[in-house]
């Protein structure tokens, strides 16, 4: 099947119906061995002691708070330069995914922070412009709910992606541009990872695992709003139908046109 | 397993906190497919279903009833 074959919403649920399954399998598989890596075999930290263990879920989930974010900006590009049919499903599925994991990044940050820093939170660049994506992500979400016509509100939405797309690098050097109290990066640097084996490979399989359970998620999320919208198109029709009025939209045409 | 130390409320509560966000995503998620399946098998069986499905089952139904005449 070629890539292009995928822009048909049909096939796409076909190939999806049979890829979610695997990748449930894969993600329990490796949240297994992730978190008996992380409570059996991943040593305290010599300066954080066993709060480190909130380092396993955290890195993840700010990670994903900015990969997901970044998925969307490749699908807003898609949506306003290809009008890519799944374009903005794929948008509109993957933010409240970005939203729930750049929430958890916050709050899990905020429960290491209070021992090891002694507060809950600094209005620092690191934090405060991840709160700024969490908002971001919030803003996104009212927007398409705002919008009735998935084909407007997924161009407006795209628009705003692009535009809040410059808080990432923002995110990523913040630690190196301003004097902050969150540490500089540790694992994805040019002269590679700062942390001891021991604890750099439970935090890759932990993050392994958590992009494994978004990518599942986030080809669930996208099913479900192709039916939406292909549900939406046949109670027009049968509204149409009704009124003796034809409408344009096609039934089968599910997402933007 | 090791011992969590003087911290473990703040690790515990990490820990708890994510699982119920992350176990509410999924339940969202699957609560989400089964309103939309529905919601689409309500409409089908109301015979409102797409034009492709729509146009080839009446191909089919014309198919039959041609097949039904030669037997006849």
């Amino acid at each position: 099947m070629a890539l292009i074959d995928l822009a048909n919403p049909t096939r796409f649920l076909a190939l999806a119906n049979r890829i979610v399954p695997w990748l449930a399998g894969m993600t329990v598989a490796a949240f297994a061995v992730g978190l008996y890596l992380t409570f059996f075999v991943a040593p305290d930290d010599y300066q954080q002691g066993a709060t480190v263990k909130i380092m396993f879920i955290h890195v993840p989930f700010a990670w994903l708070g900015m990969f997901c974010y970044s998925l969307m900006a490749a699908s807003a590009i898609g949506t306003l330069v290809w009008k890519h049919p799944l374009a903005d499903v794929s948008a509109k599925a993957a933010a409240p995914l970005g939203a729930a994991f750049t929430f958890l990044s916050l709050v899990t940050g905020s429960l290491w922070g209070k021992p090891m820093w002694g507060t809950w939170w600094v209005w620092d660049a690191r934090l405060t412009s991840v709160l700024v994506l969490f908002i971001m992500y919030l803003g996104l979400i009212a927007l398409w709910r705002t919008i009735e016509d998935p084909i407007r509100a997924g161009k407006a939405a795209a628009i705003l992606i692009l535009v809040g797309f410059i808080n990432i690098p923002i995110i990523k050097f913040s630690v190196e541009w301003w004097n902050t109290l969150h540490q500089p990066a540790s694992v994805m640097r040019i002269d590679g990872p700062t942390v001891h084996p021991s604890i750099l490979v439970p935090l890759l399989v932990m993050t392994l695992a958590f992009t494994l359970l978004f990518l599942t998620l986030h080809l669930m999320a996208m099913r479900n709003e192709i039916l939406r919208r292909r549900i939406r198109a046949l109670r027009m029709r049968e509204a149409s139908a009704s009124t003796g009025v034809s409408t344009m939209a096609p039934a089968d045409a599910t997402p933007a046109q | 397993m090791t011992a969590l130390g003087p911290h473990s409320a703040y690790i515990l509560a990490s820990y708890a906190i994510s699982l119920a966000v992350v176990l509410g995503v999924i339940v969202w998620v699957l609560a989400d497919q089964r309103r939309q399946k529905r919601a689409l098998s309500d409409l089908e069986a109301r015979g409102i279903t797409r034009r492709s499905r729509g146009k080839a089952a009446r191909e089919q139904a014309a198919a039959d009833q041609t097949a039904g005449e030669r037997t006849a």
